[in-house]
């Protein structure tokens, strides 16, 4: 189609038709303040931020709604505009608690950073303001409706990207309150803990449960050994905290920060990832030779495992019983090393920093626990893992970066990349193959389940035999694929599904976007995701079973993969749970 | 055979009345007397003249009898059935335009001020017998369209008419029929607006439990015009009898196939159904309708796209309320040509009022477009009672303004009403004497929009409450300066910057009393005073010379405000008074005064 | 036997299975919601628990839309409805102290009613009755120069009466 000319502030521009004006502004350099918009998300036109002049209209237009046509005639910076823009925006404030230094958001709120930009330094209309008790009830994410400026990002994330529908706008009008349904707490409904909303709100609304204070307890607890693990895409995200672009690994730095924090050992989830392959790629097999059901489903998302025994609860015998690497590696952290270094269990802290937020949940789930203890103790997000450094002073960006320690401190290039989507199939097929065929799998890199696609179809030949694999990122996306699944269950062999959008590097634990950066933008998860690619490609050991410290661990504690000892430790079981999740017919 | 018939109104004052009873109670009379056979009884829809209600219009003769009660019952049936000798002490005797109306049964003429086109079978016909209705030319405008005219001619015809929307905003009905048919693809909705929610109003309510048929003919022309088969009547719930007539009227159009496959023989299949509102007043704002159609919260969208590409489902949508609906059949019959003579340069036709408040006559009322506000209230409503004095006139509703005295000739079209800072809206007219507070008259409106806000955007959502905190604040005599500038800066702002009507007109009965009655809210911030007496909290009362010291009042004071000695006069101690007022009801001297 | 939910189940799923097919099915869910407050007297989350597993509508979405509509109640009506004035003459008069008993005898808050569904509990604006002062409406009633015992005494009455 032909350019069509709109004005902008009087001067004539050529852009595509069939945008919208914020679309169109955006590509020529005017950044309309904005807020409920979300370009991953339906257009809501809700909080009239982003309102525009427009030549021969009566009243304003939201610009993220509004087409633009030829001839159109744009303003977005009269004095009028900005007078009501900033009166929006003060109306948000006078319904907001004022407290933004004692806010989690302080520095990160979009609120806040407009209310700057808007120039509002004094206030004009205060008044009543609402007052609703903050749900604090969930394992892994915190409702906060006071600090709730109802732009309904969080609401149509969960249903849209998410369909989850644990969310809604309840009420109405200036008592409008996004709650879960029936106003149930968070532990008790249907929410997946995937902490997407907390991602995707400007404000702190919703936030991760805090497990900050415990650790820093437990830190200063000298009757105990301090044992942490950090999951692959901490390691590509946490310079973002620091003020880093995308697309920096920090691996080292961060085991070095882990140690100044007060930490007696760092290890590497991917060590444990290494494992969990080792035991899920031998229960593939397994299954594969009419042991179980086919087609495996992965279980290492402990969103997708939450959303799975409420949603999908019929496909329970299609999930992998391996535990996630997070809980392998605390499992061998609270029994192996324990034994190793000859103290009880109970002295050991065993500490996570994760991605995720619904690692929490994970972590107190009581299928998971090891000999009457948790394997994990406590989990903090990448965003919390970055406040503890900089609140006890460590100069992150500048320490010399610092090797894991033994015995869970090395991995494969297989347990990196576990940290994206198609990771986990990639690794699983490369040690499949070997034990399968017998012959080391030639082309390493699995290049169908690689992208951001919403669905990859990837089909690996092993001696002779197809097997049809599939990958899918957010729980939405996997409500598709599992329908697909119940029609035709002949259709794969092998399924990847990760709860978050891009996998664990678009995790709900994840830092906050920067200045101008948007929540879960591909282009930033894509720089996330090359960071452990990149990792992979630098190892030598690049499949999971070849991990020396795998191998070790089989030789000295739990014999070989699927072994009694192994299923006590390393695999649990799921069960359908209330309330039943409903995804609605589309 | 039949010599007498009875027409009973059962509009919702007349019911308020116990008009059901007085039907029971005739049959039973008339049965007592074995005269069944030889009267008919009819039941109506609104007859209009709601304050004279409940009534009985017996004809031959076109006797009306209002106010009936039980009691009246047999002596009518005795005098006039038995005897034939009208009664004329029950009788609505004064020469009112609504009683000359009615001897001209059928007509569709003037009725001096009057011009029923939309109601002109209100109060007539029996709403639940088809039969009348095709009596009256019923269901021809629809052969008509069907046999002699194209989708096209229909939509000429009815941008020619220049007919606008009735609703609210006044959209050209034919340009956004046109708009609609111009949409591709086979699968269209036709929806009747009948959420009507002005908190006073009963336009729509009214035309459809008189003459539920019309609105039907209209929708199947309309889904003709545009090419669609499916029709919905978006009706409220707290509506019962109007949406059980319509469901009498759908069964009896589809045994006569006005509705169905196949309409009267040609291969036009149509049907309509009812959905019903759940008490949300945003549902009238189109896209928040389409949305409670469509199982959600009634919350708009943006627009475009509008629902003439994109509305219910996603598909092509007609939307036109009850009103705009109701002038369809008329304008296919009597022609674009005369229907375009009735009203103004701009407003064509007539325009339903629901006339209310401080007026001798309240009830329905229907006029020519361009007659003015000063004719509605004087000629047809009757002036004020008890020589009051008019302060204002309130069209609109929430979403409109109030208009001082001298805005009384002013023409109610849509452009003039809109230049004086109010709008036609759905159609309430509410009439103020000087006993109305014009700050408390735009909290009273503003109230009620801000709790039917849907809440999704931020100006109406926190404006408006902002808004009714410094309107609240003000009448409790804590106005602070700057309140009216603040009024007005958050009023404009909203105005243009709300997502849909409702937000976009919240602040118009706040900022019409601004603009015409200023000076009344600087009394109530400056002075702390309220001239017409209403704000509770800015009153002072007095005990004056006339006190006899009876100690009433102290006894009823309930803060114990009061104090004096028996027969003397007492004082009331302005710290304590909190003026709720007992005292000046309770004393029997006329010794308190309020100021 | 059958239990009169159990009933009112049945005849929401008869009501829902008699309507017109997909696409829109979900359409409905306002119609359906009138017909469950019908039966029930008031949207329960029985019901709307039944209409979310009957019509695949996740119970988020419904309860959005129950809580939007002014028509749709979420709690049974109670048999006695008591509206404590909180107006200014009452509340001088010790309307709190009132309220305070009220909430005590009944075991309930403000906006919330009794297990046995005899009485609910609402705060209300003025009455327009200051000179009962303190006052309360019981369905169509005031009660007037109330006070703690008063309170009791009141519930005792109508507990007797409901009998």
């Amino acid at each position: 189609m032909s350019k069509i000319t709109i004005y902008i502030n009087g001067k004539p521009y050529k852009v595509e038709p069939g945008q919208t004006i914020m679309q169109a502004a955006d590509k020529l350099g005017f950044h309309i303040p904005r807020l409920c918009y979300h370009p991953k998300l339906s257009i809501e036109g809700a909080c009239r931020v982003c309102i525009v002049e427009v030549e021969g209209m009566k009243n304003y237009v939201a610009s993220c709604a509004f087409p633009v046509s030829d001839g159109m005639k744009i303003r977005t910076n009269t004095l009028e505009l900005r007078q009501a823009r900033r009166d929006i925006v003060e109306l948000l404030l006078d319904n907001h608690p004022q407290d933004c230094h004692v806010c989690e958001r302080n520095g990160t709120c979009e609120l806040q950073r407009l209310s700057y930009s808007m120039g509002i330094r004094n206030r004009h209309f205060e008044g009543q303001r609402k007052d609703y008790p903050a749900d604090e009830s969930s394992e892994a994410v915190i409702r906060d409706p006071n600090r709730c400026i109802l732009c309904g990002r969080c609401v149509r994330l969960c249903s849209e990207i998410q369909q989850i529908h644990n969310l809604s706008q309840a009420y109405r009008g200036f008592k409008t309150v996004v709650m879960p349904a029936y106003n149930i707490p968070m532990k008790d409904s249907v929410c997946s803990c995937c902490g997407q909303c907390v991602n995707v709100c400007p404000t702190a609304a919703f936030l991760e449960k805090n497990h900050t204070k415990e650790v820093f307890a437990a830190l200063n607890d000298p009757s105990l050994v301090k044992v942490v693990q950090f999951a692959p895409s901490v390691r590509a995200a946490i310079g973002e905290a620091f003020g880093l672009e995308p697309g920096h690994n920090m691996e080292g730095q961060l085991v070095a920060a882990l140690r100044r924090l007060g930490f007696d050992y760092v290890f590497d989830t991917q060590s444990g990832a290494d494992l969990t392959i080792t035991e899920e790629a031998s229960e593939f097999l397994e299954r594969l030779q009419g042991k179980g059901k086919l087609p495996m489903i992965t279980s290492c998302s402990s969103a997708w495992m939450k959303c799975m025994e409420q949603f999908h609860p019929d496909l329970i015998d299609n999930i992998s019983t391996c535990k996630s690497p997070m809980s392998m590696t605390g499992a061998m952290v609270k029994t192996y090393f324990a034994r190793r270094l000859k103290v009880s269990p109970e002295k050991i802290c065993s500490v996570a920093v994760m991605c995720c937020t619904a690692k929490k949940y994970e972590a107190a789930r009581p299928e998971l626990m090891v000999d009457g203890l948790r394997a994990v103790d406590y989990v903090v997000t990448t965003r919390e893992a970055a406040w503890m450094i900089k609140s006890a002073g460590i100069d992150f960006l500048n320490i010399i970066p610092e090797p894991f320690d033994e015995p869970l401190g090395i991995s494969s290039g297989a347990g990196v990349i576990f940290g994206t989507t198609g990771g986990v199939m990639e690794a699983a097929l490369r040690s499949a193959y070997e034990l399968f065929t017998g012959q080391t799998l030639v082309d390493i890199e699995v290049q169908a389940v690689r992208g951001f696609e919403a669905i990859k179809e990837g089909k690996v030949v092993m001696d002779g035999q197809e097997i049809r694999v599939a990958v899918t990122h957010g729980l939405g996306n996997a409500s598709k694929l599992l329908d697909m699944v119940r029609e035709d269950p002949k259709r794969y062999h092998f399924i990847e599904i990760m709860g978050c959008p891009g996998g664990c590097i678009g995790g709900g634990g994840q830092p906050y976007a920067g200045v101008n950066a948007i929540p879960l933008d591909e282009d930033a998860l894509k720089k996330r995701a090359q960071v452990l690619y990149d990792l992979d490609r630098h190892r030598t050991i690049r499949r999971s079973h070849e991990n020396p410290a795998v191998q070790r661990l089989y030789k000295e504690f739990l014999q070989r993969p699927l072994s009694p000892i192994s299923h006590k430790y390393l695999h649990t079981h799921y069960k359908a749970k209330e309330p039943r999740g409903v995804i609605p017919r589309s | 055979m039949m010599e007498y018939a009875i027409t009973i109104c059962e509009g919702p004052t007349c019911i308020g009345r116990h008009a059901d009873r007085l039907r029971a109670i005739l049959l039973e009379e008339l049965a007592k007397r074995g005269l069944k056979d030889h009267v008919r009884i009819n039941i109506s829809g609104c007859l209009g003249m709601c304050h004279k209600g409940p009534f009985l219009v017996v004809n031959p003769g076109y006797t009306i009898y209002g106010g009936v009660t039980e009691s009246d019952i047999p002596v009518i049936v005795e005098e006039h059935i038995v005897k034939d000798r009208p009664i004329a002490r029950l009788a609505v005797q004064e020469d009112h335009l609504f009683n000359r109306f009615y001897r001209i049964f059928g007509d569709v003429g003037f009725f001096g001020k009057q011009m029923r086109i939309t109601l002109r079978n209100c109060g007539i016909i029996d709403p639940e017998n088809i039969d009348d209705y095709l009596a009256l030319r019923g269901y021809e405008a629809l052969a008509k369209v069907l046999t002699e005219m194209t989708p096209q001619q229909v939509i000429a015809e009815v941008k020619q008419s220049g007919l606008r929307g009735r609703g609210g905003a006044g959209f050209p009905t034919g340009l956004k029929w046109e708009l609609t048919a111009k949409q591709p693809g086979p699968e269209k909705y036709v929806i009747c607006n009948a959420d009507e929610g002005d908190p006073g109003a009963f336009m729509d309510r009214s035309a459809i439990e008189g003459d539920p048929h019309t609105i039907l003919e209209g929708m199947i022309i309309g889904g003709y015009a545009i090419g669609s088969n499916h029709g919905i009547v978006y009706i409220r719930a707290e509506y019962p009898l109007a949406v059980r007539r319509l469901e009498i009227a759908i069964q009896q159009a589809r045994q006569h196939n006005l509705l169905g496959k196949g309409i009267l023989g040609t291969n036009f299949d149509f049907d309509i159904e009812i959905r019903l509102g759940a008490g949300a007043f945003v549902c009238g704002e189109e896209t928040a309708l389409i949305q409670s159609i469509e199982g959600a919260r009634g919350m708009p969208r943006p627009r475009p796209p509008f629902p003439a590409t994109s509305g219910l489902f996603g598909k092509p949508t007609l939307i036109n309320n009850v009103e705009t609906w109701a002038n369809i059949p008329v304008i296919i019959l009597e022609g674009a040509k005369w229907f375009s003579s009735i009203g103004t340069e701009t407003s064509k036709g007539t325009k339903v009022f629901a006339l209310a408040g401080c007026v001798v006559n309240t009830g329905l009322v229907e006029v020519p477009m361009g007659t003015t506000i000063r004719q509605v209230v004087y000629d047809i409503g009757g002036g004020i009672p008890g020589g009051k004095r008019l302060t204002a006139v309130q069209t609109g509703g929430p979403s409109g303004g109030c208009l001082p005295e001298s805005y009384l000739d002013t023409p109610v079209d849509y452009e003039s009403l809109a230049k004086a800072g109010s709008i036609m809206g759905s159609g309430g007219m509410i009439v103020m004497d000087e006993t109305a507070c014009m700050v408390d008259v735009a909290r009273f409106f503003l109230e009620f929009t801000q709790s039917e806000s849907c809440g999704k955007c931020t100006p109406c959502r926190e404006g408006t409450k902002r808004m009714l905190e410094i309107l609240e604040r003000i009448v409790q005599g804590k106005g602070r300066p700057g309140d009216i500038e603040r009024l007005e800066r958050l009023g404009n702002m909203i105005k243009k910057a709300s997502l849909c009507g409702l937000g976009q007109s919240a602040p118009n009965p706040v900022l019409s009393t601004i603009r015409h009655f200023r000076d009344e809210y600087q009394q109530h911030i400056e002075q702390k005073r309220c001239p017409a007496g209403v704000c509770k909290a800015l009153l002072t009362y007095t005990i004056t010379d006339a006190c006899v010291g009876c100690g009433a009042c102290k006894k009823v004071c309930p803060v114990g405000a009061i104090s004096g000695t028996k027969k003397e006069k007492h004082v009331i101690d302005q710290a304590k008074c909190i003026r709720c007022g007992q005292c000046y009801t309770t004393c029997k001297f006329n010794a308190i005064s309020r100021s | 036997m059958q239990t009169t939910t159990d009933q009112n189940r049945q005849q929401l799923i008869e009501y829902i299975n008699q309507l017109p097919d997909r696409p829109y099915r979900d359409s409905y869910l306002i119609a359906v919601l009138h017909k469950a407050q019908e039966l029930y007297g008031y949207v329960s989350r029985d019901a709307m628990d039944l209409i979310s597993s009957q019509m695949q509508i996740p119970t988020a979405h419904i309860w959005g839309v129950v809580t939007f509509y002014h028509y749709f109640r979420t709690q049974p009506p109670g048999r006695y409805q008591i509206s404590v004035c909180l107006g200014t003459a009452c509340y001088v008069k010790g309307a709190a102290e009132v309220l305070q008993a009220f909430k005590d005898r009944l075991g309930v808050e403000a906006g919330q009613i009794t297990e046995d569904g005899l009485f609910s509990l609402l705060e209300a604006r003025c009455l327009g009755a200051c000179g009962l002062a303190p006052v309360c409406m019981i369905n169509d009633k005031v009660y007037g120069q109330l006070n703690p015992d008063k309170v009791g005494r009141i519930i005792n009455d109508l507990r007797k009466a409901a009998r």
